[in-house]
């Protein structure tokens, strides 16, 4: 097995002086590949500042992070955009996709700026939409979309690119049970094939769908354990 | 990823707002359009100087009494000693052996008077007493009639030759010839009609009369012998300048001047007020061509003004596109091809309306395009979009993807 997420002593500060906040505060965290990972925490405890970290959207104040044992901080705009699109999978707690653009024109981005060409681009992205069930909605735009077809859009873009990790930041923050449901069940395949997940939740049953759950407080991690019902 | 792609994504986002980037190009298109036709006015009113001077004929020498002080108001009675030119100094000029290359010299009185007939009036724009030679020299071909002749000179005779304007004014549609009008109370007789001149600039060519020089020094102008000047024809456009250095020396002779330094008239040839009156109506262009130079630039900060708030409205999008992926460049090129279309796009409007503003005439003038100007304005379009819309595309592309994807 192969490190996939390697940070240490993370740190990340927010303001200046008596008003200065640590989001971060010492994080050491060690992904696997072929890891499914938890993440939970109350409110404010740093889950999204340290997803941020992990996808290369955000810098740290201090401290290493090694993705797939590469420095991040040694690589240049250029280089972080480049891994952001072949390795890493977002799918966002606001879905973010791109407005008035049809889903399937939303799923070929990440590849279109990795220079897909056109036709397997396409090809990728309608299998992409009918894994996530939206085989018949792939010519609506995101307001013509429900919440929850609009998150599975964002996972359909996420797997397209088929990247080695898939970060999600409450993915079903939205959704009701029995999308959240479908979804898990897809992470669970995703998972099966190989890939890497780290998701952000607060709810115990998507915690409980994870091999490993880690919950921090306070930017630390106060906790740091495999689930046995899944890690046979 | 490909540049076609990029355009497409400009392409797109230009649609997004449609009344946003219609706008914009017409802020442009107008700045285009200006410079095209501001510079076609300046040159059209610079061509209409040239073919009035082109008419007066380029072969004339003008000879003023008092020093040469440049074109424009004499400086008269610098010295005391001044003489006037005199009808005796115009038959001098005539003397073949001494200036062989004058062809004609014509003695010119101007004079100021309100014609009438009945209850018609009119100030012709020139009244000059002058010999026949002033028609030749003048370039002012007859259409009907006659010129008056040698003999009406030496008689004194109150007749004269009149323009289309100045017959229109008078006589409306009739024949004017074999007529009488009044000029300054005194009755001349309408010989003959001067062919039509045309207007040159701001003067009407046909609000003319020409009578013979003795009838308007002993009417109009109160017998006195200066005249206002002396116009003379070289034999041909090459020996100007030669027909100018004999009438110096016929000139010197007559008015008794051993040192050049010390004349007390001056002359020009059609030539130099070409120069002057060209190097002016230039100044005109330059100027004409900076106001509308400033309104592309306006123009332009429209581009920087639509780009940025473009720019600010997608920001999250552009954060989304550089979480999935997008380099900087790809964000980059997308913008900067936006503002170019909006550029490209204006300018070609602009272009097609200047040429199409062109065809009215403008402030009495006839604007005549300059195709260099129409080059000059559609590349400057061009470079104000790639720079204006550069600093909104360059911080656009700078955005940590963490921050364009917080903003709200
Ligand atoms: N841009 C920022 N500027 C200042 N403080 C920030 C900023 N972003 C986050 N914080 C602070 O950092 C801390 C951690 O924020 P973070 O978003 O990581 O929390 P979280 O665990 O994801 O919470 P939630 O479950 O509500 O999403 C919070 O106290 C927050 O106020
Ligand atoms: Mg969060």
């Amino acid at each position: 097995m192969t490190t996939v997420i390697d940070v240490q002593h993370a740190v990340k500060q927010y303001g200046m002086g008596d008003s200065s906040i640590f989001a971060l505060d010492d994080v050491n965290l060690k992904v696997e590949s072929g890891e499914y990972v938890a993440i939970m925490g109350p409110s404010g405890s740093g889950k999204s500042t340290l997803m941020n970290i992990i996808g290369a959207l955000d810098i740290m104040t201090s401290g290493e992070y090694y993705l797939d044992g590469i420095e991040i901080s040694s690589l240049n705009e250029n280089g972080l955009a480049i891994l952001r699109g072949r390795r890493i999978g977002f799918i966002f707690q606001s879905f973010n996709l791109i407005p008035r653009t049809t889903a399937l024109k939303n799923v070929e981005l990440p590849m279109a700026y990795q220079g897909v060409k056109a036709a397997e681009r396409r090809m990728r992205a309608l299998k992409a939409l009918e894994v996530v069930g939206l085989a018949d909605r792939v010519d609506h735009e995101p307001t013509e979309l429900s919440g929850g077809q609009q998150q599975r859009v964002a996972v359909a873009r996420a797997l397209a690119t088929r990247p080695t990790l898939l970060l999600a930041d409450e993915p079903t923050g939205a959704l009701d049970s029995k999308s959240t449901s479908d979804l898990l069940d897809l992470f669970d395949q995703i998972n099966a094939a190989g890939r890497t997940i780290v998701v952000i939740t607060h709810e115990q049953d998507v915690a409980n769908r994870a091999k490993r759950v880690v919950r921090m407080r306070d930017g630390k991690i106060v906790s740091d354990e495999l689930n046995k019902e899944r890690v046979a | 990823m490909s540049l076609f792609e990029i355009v497409k994504f400009a392409l797109r986002g230009l649609t997004i707002n449609r009344l946003r980037t219609f706008l914009t190009t017409l802020g442009i298109m107008i700045g285009v359009m200006s410079v095209i036709v501001l510079i076609a006015v300046g040159n059209g009113s610079a061509k209409a100087v040239q073919t009035s001077l082109d008419r007066l004929g380029t072969n004339s020498i003008t000879i003023r009494s008092g020093a040469s002080g440049g074109f424009g108001p004499r400086s008269r009675g610098v010295a005391s000693n001044t003489k006037q030119l005199t009808v005796a100094n115009a038959y001098a000029l005539m003397n073949k052996t001494l200036a062989p290359d004058i062809k004609q010299v014509a003695p010119i009185q101007n004079a100021n008077a309100t014609c009438a007939v009945g209850a018609n009036t009119t100030t012709p724009g020139t009244f000059v007493g002058s010999w026949p030679s002033y028609f030749e020299i003048s370039n002012t071909p007859l259409q009907k009639g006659n010129f008056f002749s040698v003999e009406d000179v030496a008689q004194g005779r109150r007749v004269a030759d009149i323009g289309a304007t100045t017959a229109t004014a008078l006589f409306g549609t009739d024949n004017p010839i074999g007529k009488v009008m009044k000029c300054g109370g005194i009755p001349f007789t309408i010989v003959g009609l001067t062919a039509v001149k045309g207007s040159s600039g701001f003067q009407d060519g046909d609000s003319l009369v020409v009578a013979p020089l003795t009838a308007v020094q002993s009417t109009l102008s109160g017998a006195t012998s200066a005249l206002s000047n002396i116009t003379a024809e070289a034999s041909s456009s090459k020996v100007t300048t030669q027909a100018q250095a004999e009438i110096n020396t016929v000139m010197d002779q007559q008015h008794q001047i051993h040192n050049a330094s010390k004349r007390d008239y001056s002359t020009f040839n059609a030539a130099q007020l070409l120069a002057t009156s060209s190097s002016s109506a230039q100044t005109f262009t330059v100027l004409l061509g900076a106001v509308a130079g400033i309104s592309l630039l306006v123009g332009g900060i429209g581009i920087t003004n639509i780009m940025l708030v473009t720019v600010i409205e997608r920001t999250r999008e552009i954060g989304i596109r550089k979480a999935i992926g997008a380099p900087k460049s790809a964000i980059l090129t997308q913008f900067l091809i936006e503002a170019t279309i909006l550029s490209v796009v204006g300018g070609l409007l602009g272009v097609i309306g200047g040429y199409i503003g062109s065809n009215f005439t403008i402030a009495g003038t006839k604007p005549v395009i300059e195709p260099l100007s129409v080059i000059l304005a559609f590349a400057v379009s061009i470079l104000i979009g790639i720079f204006f819309g550069g600093y909104p595309a360059s911080r656009a592309a700078s955005l940590r993807p963490i921050e364009a994807l917080r903003y709200e």
